[in-house]
């Protein structure tokens, strides 16, 4: 086991920039993200699959990064939550959780963000059920869940009103 | 937290795969979507001198029907079968495929992977055992097919050879009257079930002509237990049979105390479990259309 074993290249696209950098094949998703690429906004909470605070987007689907080596995302498309706030102007999620408190320390909130982001993108008007569906694979343990439905629910509203703003 | 280093092999189709495995030797592992063996490694209880990826060979996320066959690929994740409308049409699967730990986990975990890691609390094992299951094996160029019954050797322990790959689990939908259910009591989504069944029926004319019932997570792997399937084929399933049912799969059990419970807990578990999957069952058999989640303690 001693010997150093060879980094292999890794393309990843992330919140819509292009990255290459070799990696060991040990080096897991999180890791390269926030090591490699500098994007500490990807939490590292339990390391054993269990807390959701690593969850990103991969190709569209969310992950838990800590789960998941570089090497089996390589060549994929990764959203972080370094990539939702549009310059100054932050997403309805980011928003709708400022404004219902559904945050208080944050560790878990990049995560949040990204589940429910996914869960949104799919779905504009989820119930209750589905929400909490949702976000099972997401612990926080300072707000007790309530306000972070409830942040979900008032995001999936601000992203129906601005549709049909849009339309 | 990282594993030890190892050796990463990018397979280009599941003969490379079965080939690499074989030069390798048993210090090699099969990667899919790793959402058990990367956990493994990480904690350092698993650590194979090499991986060997499947997520870069095209043509392994099929899920297709041929005739009243559902073919489901290697790479089909379980996030895939919670969403497929051609799954939908065998309910049973649904039900666990919607289940299993928390939606990333889903969005990753494969079903081959599940069956091929035979975790003795694994979810897939005991639906698809309470079905037609046959799992198709490929090694270098020649392939072969097992029945799920005799795929499931021991816990972790499968029949595949240590250089098989599966290349497709094949389902065959029940026919008129049947109905299926699959019940799992877990602490919380991320977690393992406590205890699990899975319950298929076939009714004819008000009379069960067919009955499967399987338990997870109470034993060293999946199981039929066949004194339960005894107390409902040939007869009316009322309430009386279905209550021998459940205290039949309660004696035929072999739960293990820790800490999701002791052991009475669990046969108590086991009955609840069985009667409640095989009204479930009934009541699709009928035609009824039953959402059925997980019960979470």
């Amino acid at each position: 086991m001693a010997e150093a074993i060879e980094p292999l290249p890794v393309r990843l696209k992330v919140n819509g920039e292009l990255h290459e950098r070799r990696t060991e094949p040990r080096t897991l998703l999180v890791d390269f993200l926030r090591d490699q690429l500098r994007l500490t906004g990807t939490h590292i909470g339990c390391e054993t699959s269990y807390c959701g605070a690593c969850t990103v987007l991969l190709n569209g689907k969310s992950v838990k990064s800590c789960t998941v080596f570089a090497m089996q995302a390589d060549g994929g498309e990764i959203l972080t939550v370094e990539g939702l706030a549009e310059g100054a102007e932050l997403h309805p999620l980011q928003e709708a959780f400022s404004e219902e408190h559904g945050l208080q320390c944050g560790f878990c909130t990049p995560g949040l963000l990204l589940s429910s982001y996914q869960l949104l993108s799919r779905n504009d008007r989820p119930t209750d059920r589905q929400i909490r569906k949702a976000v099972a694979g997401n612990l926080c343990r300072c707000t007790g869940y309530q306000n972070i439905f409830k942040a979900i629910r008032q995001a999936s509203e601000k992203m129906r009103d601005e549709t049909k703003a849009a339309e | 937290m990282h594993p030890y280093p190892f050796l990463y092999h990018r397979a280009s189709s599941l003969s490379e795969a079965s080939r690499l495995l074989a030069e390798l030797g048993a210090d090699a592992r099969l990667l899919a979507g790793g959402q058990s063996l990367i956990p493994l490694m990480k904690l350092r209880l698993a650590s194979p001198a090499h991986l060997v990826d499947l997520n870069f060979i095209p043509g392994l996320s099929t899920l297709a029907e041929d005739g009243d066959q559902l073919q489901i690929g290697p790479l089909v994740r379980h996030a895939d079968i919670e969403s497929s409308p051609v799954a939908r049409r065998i309910p049973v699967l649904v039900d666990c495929a919607a289940g299993i730990a928390d939606v990333q986990v889903r969005n990753m975990g494969t079903l081959a992977g599940s069956l091929a890691e035979a975790d003795p609390s694994g979810d897939w094992a005991p639906v698809l055992l309470t079905l037609d299951t046959r799992v198709t094996a490929v090694k270098d160029s020649s392939e072969r097919s097992i029945d799920l019954a005799d795929l499931v050797v021991d816990a972790y322990t499968t029949s595949l050879a240590p250089d098989e790959v599966i290349s497709e689990v094949q389902i065959r939908q029940p026919g008129p009257g049947s109905g299926g259910a699959y019940l799992a009591y877990k602490r919380c989504a991320q977690v393992y079930a406590t205890a699990s069944s899975a319950v298929a029926l076939t009714m004819r004319e008000g009379i069960c002509t067919g009955a499967a019932v399987a338990l997870g997570s109470v034993g060293l792997h999946p199981r039929r237990i066949a004194s339960a399937e005894a107390e409902l084929e040939g007869r009316a399933v009322d309430a009386a049979a279905i209550r021998r049912a459940a205290e039949a799969a309660r004696e035929a059990c072999d739960p293990q105390a820790d800490m999701r419970g002791s052991v009475d807990f669990k046969r108590n578990l086991v009955a609840h479990l069985v009667e409640e999957a095989t009204l479930l069952a009934l009541r699709r058999s009928r035609g009824e259309k039953v959402e059925v989640e997980h019960i979470y303690g």
